[in-house]
């Protein structure tokens, strides 16, 4: 129960995220991007803009990366979330999360979940061939540090041990 | 016997682990119970007063707890002094909801805090606020004879205006072989960090605060909340230890933070206030700037005659100024110069310093007129430059601290293989597009501040050292820690560096590319300190282990001090601090930089940009295929988290050249691109192959470590780089920026 908000309002929202069963009541308008930060405590995923044109918020819905804050939480009810804490832990990264530290590849970090996320995902499709193709495939999120050839390079390094 | 060395290694950012895994948390993100959160209602009008507010539909919201305005808010002080902050430029700083008079589009009106941040933000869009216009100015150009000498106060003395006139500029601009007359403009622009600014206040009770802010100083937040609303600054702890970008936006405290703790000393609750991208835009920017340049040369390719002006927009409550004109002299030693600076007031929000400030715009004016002036002479840019160079500054008739650009410049030409540039355009082709390259170079004060660091050494072996200071992505966290394990010789894991919280000793805000200079300079004295005392204990410790050795005969490394003509004699210091009953030893040190020494010399960073661009000839689209930039800024301490640095500065250049203007829509009063849909920043697909050089340079001069500082001179040389490639490409000069496609069809 929400404070402030009446039960009527709310829906049952059932998500997996990060292998894990989560069970939410939330009011419609709640976007997925708030439910992960404000209702499970999930703030590695970053709020930008909150318009769909920074792609901080990007985390992996079955499989494709979404705009967390273009989705409303209700829309995704029993669908399978990844978020950046679900992509490693500090103990085990994910390779391209070692690779960002190796490479360099964030100096004030909000953006970076998102990229990881986009990235993972992308590579996970098997899609960006090229350099280029990277560039233009990984051009939702903005990093506004200008961390982007150290980004391109690090998404590279893991495509290439992958090969 | 070996002494570790940690400056200078390329460390990966010891903080790496939680940015990538999600765990580093910012302003918004701490988990506290019972969380209020308020939604910021802005002004629709661009001057006038506030006649009434309707609050009805708002608190008829499920969720509402309160709305606070002008009408009903707590007790604000009266002074202008209690509003300062440590950048505040001259002037009445901006006052939230201090009463009914609008100054500015997007003010602040008022805000709603409610259980949810959803009720919060659609309670807020019910508010209906009845507003009486007003006539407004805020436009730069139609205001030009409104043009006056800045306000001079603390922010002249960091950021100073420009020297008198020298020579006879008129006679010898008249006399030159060759000259050429350059109108450049552009608009504000706004730092947009990807954190959007937000502040989670925590009520301890008895007026007590803990307070996460987005901010670029903890030191600055705590003093602005505890003299604006009366408390002590015992009282009040900021703590920002990740700090989502900031470029110069969280050099002042932004109003979020202001209704964040009003709302919580009112309700007494927690409440967290964020804002959203839009009002990003309703703060300080980077001003909007008209100059003028007019430089003339002999024959021969000797500047002789320099006049560069700049008319820059600022607010009708404070002047806030920046070092456009000033490095045209420092750089090239002309004889006749005159130079000015001058504000106008618009009823627009006070410019704040952004990524480079002044050095940035000015240099964007100054490097493409020389671009022009070779042209005219038939010279190469770079042999130029090297025939105007400077080895002494004749402006301030002062010598460098140190001065490595000529190397920059061999080095970073050699790197790029500028030695196959054609000097004619439209020569170079790839299918369709014309190939260009161009260069500039850049230029950086190094500021001198106070600073101060403690430092402890624990019964655990642990080194601790602390300041307030922040660390927005520059990788002060990394480098402080890499200054202090040098002092002891220990190894980076022994030594803990304590930031981003107010309780450490004050910090300056953290800006202008003198964290390193000033922070590290402080740190490496507390460690001195430390040392002194550790050795110090040592003397006298059971069977006097040192003998009668003086601190010279002595190295510190691996934990322990060793005797330097008998190694076998070490002596952990951990056993020291068992000796002094297990108490960890701890010295505050405050270092300060000697302006005797220091106000002798001209003190700069510089750098060396070299850029090729192709541009589609069809339909002037202009990609940056390659840059290099080669800095000479001192002492680098990591190479890894400085070339990251440098880069950034590039994507700024770029960005600064092609991409980012806030659009101001003059009759409405206001900026019409405020989201970053359409305020554009370059993307992945925009950043291509760049490249970074550090040039050696030893700076005995400028402070303890001999590091200038890397943040600004990044930006400085990339955009007058790209122009004049752009030129060197299609031979068209373009001087009002970003160059939009149009502008070369």
């Amino acid at each position: 129960m929400i404070k402030g908000i009446s039960e009527a309002g709310v829906h049952e929202v059932n998500l997996v995220v990060n292998d894990e069963h989560r069970q939410l009541h939330l009011p419609p308008w709640v976007t997925l991007l708030d439910a992960l930060r404000n209702h499970l405590g999930l703030t590695g995923t970053k709020k930008g803009c909150d318009h769909g044109q920074c792609g901080a918020c990007t985390v992996i819905c079955d499989d494709e990366r979404i705009l967390s804050c273009l989705t409303l939480a209700t829309m995704k009810d029993g669908s399978n979330i990844t978020t950046i804490e679900g992509i490693g832990s500090e103990d085990e990264l994910h390779p391209l999360q070692s690779a960002f530290i190796e490479h360099d590849a964030f100096q004030c970090g909000y953006c970076t979940p998102g990229q990881i996320c986009s990235g993972v995902a992308m590579l996970a499709a098997g899609r960006g061939d090229t350099r280029e193709e990277i560039q233009d495939l990984m051009s939702g999120n903005l990093c506004r540090c200008g961390a982007n050839t150290n980004i391109i390079d690090a998404i590279i390094a893991v495509k290439n041990q992958s090969k | 016997m070996k002494k570790q060395n940690s400056i200078g290694q390329p460390y990966r950012r010891i903080e790496g682990a939680l940015k990538v895994t999600g765990r580093a948390k910012y302003a918004a993100e701490y988990q506290v119970e019972d969380l209020l959160y308020g939604y910021v209602v802005n002004s629709k009008i661009t001057k006038g007063r506030i006649e009434s507010i309707d609050e009805s539909a708002t608190r008829a919201v499920d969720g509402v707890v309160e709305v606070f305005h002008h009408d009903n808010r707590s007790s604000l002080p009266r002074f202008d002094l209690l509003y300062s902050d440590m950048d505040a430029p001259p002037g009445s700083p901006f006052r939230p909801l201090y009463d009914n008079k609008i100054q500015f589009a997007g003010q602040p009106v008022a805000f709603v805090v409610a259980e949810t941040f959803e009720a919060a933000r659609y309670a807020a869009s019910l508010l209906t606020v009845h507003y009486a216009e007003e006539e407004f100015d805020v436009d730069l150009k139609a205001n030009m004879d409104k043009a006056r000498d800045p306000s001079k106060g603390l922010a002249t003395f960091i950021k100073p205006l420009p020297p008198g006139p020298r020579g006879d500029f008129e006679k010898a601009y008249a006399a030159a072989d060759e000259r050429f007359e350059g109108k450049f403009h552009h608009g504000s622009q706004h730092h947009n960090p990807m954190e959007m600014f937000a502040t989670t206040t925590v009520y301890e009770g008895d007026g007590k605060l803990t307070i996460y802010d987005k901010t670029q100083g903890t030191s600055n937040s705590q003093i602005y909340v505890s003299n604006l609303f009366g408390l002590s600054m015992s009282d009040v702890r900021v703590i920002a230890p990740f700090v989502g970008g900031g470029f110069g936006s969280g050099l002042r405290p932004q109003y979020q933070l202001v209704f964040s703790v009003m709302a919580a000393l009112e309700l007494k609750r927690n409440v967290r206030v964020s804002m959203d991208r839009r009002q990003m835009f309703t703060f300080g920017h980077r001003p909007e700037t008209f100059q003028h340049t007019r430089f003339g040369a002999t024959k021969d390719g000797t500047l002789t005659a320099i006049n560069h002006e700049a008319f820059a927009e600022t607010s009708n409550f404070e002047d806030y100024n920046e070092v456009v004109v000033n490095h045209a002299n420092m750089l090239y030693p002309a004889d006749n110069v005159t130079l000015d600076y001058k504000l106008i007031p618009l009823d627009r929000f006070t410019p704040m310093d952004m990524r480079a400030p002044g050095g940035s715009t000015g240099m964007l004016a100054i490097e493409t007129t020389m671009d022009q002036l070779a042209d005219q002479l038939d010279l190469d840019p770079l042999e130029f430059r090297l025939r105007n160079y400077a080895e002494r500054d004749v402006s301030s008739d002062k010598p460098f601290s140190s001065k490595e650009l000529k190397e920059c410049y061999r080095q970073g030409a050699e790197r790029f293989g500028w030695n196959e540039r054609q000097p004619t355009a439209k020569k170079v082709r790839r299918g369709n597009r014309l190939v260009g390259h161009g260069m500039s170079s850049g230029i950086w004060d190094v500021i001198a501040l106070p600073g101060k660091a403690t430092a402890t050494f624990t019964a655990e072996g642990k080194l601790i050292v602390e300041s307030a200071v922040t660390d927005n992505g520059q990788g002060t966290y990394t480098v402080m820690t890499q200054i202090a394990a040098d002092q002891l010789g220990l190894p980076l894991e022994s030594v803990s560096f304590k930031y981003g919280d107010s309780k450490h000793p004050l910090s300056p805000i953290q800006g202008g590319s003198y964290t390193t200079g000033v922070i590290g300079s402080a740190v490496k004295a507390a460690c001195l300190k430390l040392k002194d005392k550790l050795f110090h204990l040592a003397q006298i410790m059971d069977g006097y282990p040192l003998g009668d050795a003086l601190p010279e005969d002595t190295i510190f490394t691996d934990g322990a001090i060793i005797l330097k003509k008998d190694p076998s004699v070490r002596i952990p210091l951990t056993d020291i601090i068992a000796f002094n009953r297990g108490e960890a030893v701890s010295v505050s040190k405050s270092n300060v930089p000697n302006l005797l020494k220091i106000k002798q010399y001209t003190r700069a960073a510089h750098a060396a940009t070299f850029v090729e661009v192709e541009v589609d000839e069809q339909l002037g689209v202009i990609n940056v295929t390659r840059a290099v930039t080669a800095v000479a800024a001192g002492k680098i301490m990591n190479p890894k988290t400085a070339r990251s640095q440098i880069l950034g500065g590039m994507v700024w250049g770029i960005s600064m050249a092609l991409r980012e203007e806030t659009l101001l829509d003059n009759n409405l009063g206001k900026y019409v691109n405020t989201d970053l849909g359409e305020y554009h920043i370059p993307v992945h697909a925009d950043v291509h192959q760049l490249d970074v050089i550090f040039v050696p340079e030893e700076d005995r001069i400028i402070n303890e470590l001999g590091a200038k500082g890397i943040g600004e001179i990044g930006v400085i040389s990339m955009a007058p780089a790209i122009v004049n490639a752009v030129y060197n490409a299609t031979g068209k000069l373009v001087k009002v920026f970003p160059i939009k496609l149009g502008d070369l069809l």
